[in-house]
């Protein structure tokens, strides 16, 4: 890696300018978002594994640590180190890691 | 401005993309075979689409002065049938033969499973015997860091110089046990899952610029075939040198691919 503290080549009042309302943007959708679930009826009283899993990562970006976009994607990852026999009636990638059967949600 | 994208399924495109391509400076492209959309009922589905990557996409290409090279294999999402998989591999090198031919891709692993890993590690015999460089296709979202460890573990146990290998697809948390590792790394600029042009260069600016490309992988999904000359601009707005950004659209694509004899560009110097 890299130095990694100033490889950017712009100050950072030209990265905020440069990105403030682009950023600010996805922001609100995440908090629309957010909203959208708590507005929408349950069908049960398990929380989805994908919700739990955003809320979960959104703790890492204000937690003023270095590396959020990998420790998110490491958050978001399969962790097993099983190798199933085939991928016969195996459920598409969702972006979070399903919970296994039996397992609380 | 001319680029390289490294990574693109034209098949799926339409031909005002290879023009569009063209007036954004794009000189050359290779296009690794990959899953349709559906799986394909017969090896002899795979005898004619590599038909179609060997001769028909490189006229299509020519018409617009992009150079037009390819990658066979059986991808990882239709290789779960060992039997199967192994008829279409059987078809491969009678094709390594053609001169647009860069050697095996995109291999690797979709679902993680013994089947898969399996048919990617005779693929990288195959790769081997033939003398092929090698494309990698990395599983996306939450199997990634798993399937690229399993990928780097087969091809480690393979004679093959991690220098002719390329994972493709790679990320914030495997970009640098790939590079670690002395495979090439690509990264994959696609709008919804993959990375954004601007994660790209976060990439670059934390990793460094050695051993490592962007691509669009454009194809039949919502992606977009002018990834990396956006990708181009978003180096620049931020104010990184032309000679970086071409190091990275171009030089760099240039140095992998020439490690194989039939990549050779009009312009280059005879």
């Amino acid at each position: 890696m890299t130095d990694e503290k100033y490889s950017c080549p712009q100050t950072r009042e030209q990265v905020i300018h440069l990105y403030f309302m682009e950023h600010r943007a996805k922001l609100l959708d995440v908090a629309a978002f957010l909203d959208r679930i708590d507005r929408a009826r349950p069908v049960s009283d398990a929380v989805d594994f994908r919700e739990a899993a955003l809320k979960q990562a959104i703790q890492i970006l204000i937690d003023g640590q270095a590396q959020r976009a990998k420790r998110v994607l490491d958050l978001l990852s399969d962790a097993t180190t099983e190798i199933p026999q085939s991928a016969h009636g195996m459920k598409g990638a969702s972006g979070a890691v399903r919970p296994a059967a039996g397992d609380a949600t | 401005m001319r680029y390289i994208d490294p990574h693109v399924h034209m098949v799926s495109r339409t031909t005002d993309d290879y023009q569009r391509m063209a007036m954004a400076g794009c000189i050359a492209i290779t296009e690794p075979a990959f899953w349709a959309g559906f799986d394909r009922s017969s090896a002899q589905g795979f005898y004619d689409y590599y038909r179609q990557l060997t001769e028909f996409e490189p006229r299509r290409a020519a018409l617009f002065g992009i150079k037009h090279f390819t990658w066979l294999c059986i991808n990882p999402k239709e290789a779960d049938d060992p039997a199967f998989a192994r008829d279409v591999i059987a078809l491969i090198p009678d094709f390594l033969k053609c001169e647009n031919v860069m050697g095996i891709g995109e291999i690797g692993l979709n679902k993680n499973t013994k089947n898969e890993k399996i048919i990617l590690e005779e693929q990288i015999a195959l790769a081997e015997t033939y003398n092929q460089l090698v494309l990698v296709h990395t599983p996306h979202l939450e199997d990634k860091r798993k399937g690229t460890r399993l990928i780097m573990d087969a091809l480690s146990a393979s004679h093959i110089d991690p220098g002719r290998i390329l994972i493709d697809h790679v990320e914030e948390h495997t970009v640098a046990e790939v590079l670690d590792r002395g495979f090439w790394a690509g990264m994959t600029l696609y709008p919804d899952t993959k990375m954004t042009p601007q994660r790209a260069t976060d990439v670059i600016e934390m990793y460094g610029s050695e051993r490592i490309w962007m691509n669009s992988a454009g194809d039949w999904g919502c992606s977009d075939p002018l990834a990396v000359p956006k990708a181009r601009i978003e180096m620049a707005r931020r104010g990184h040198q032309m000679t970086l950004i071409d190091k990275v659209t171009l030089e760099n694509p240039k140095a992998f691919l020439s490690q194989s004899a039939k990549f050779v560009l009009e312009s280059d110097p005879k």
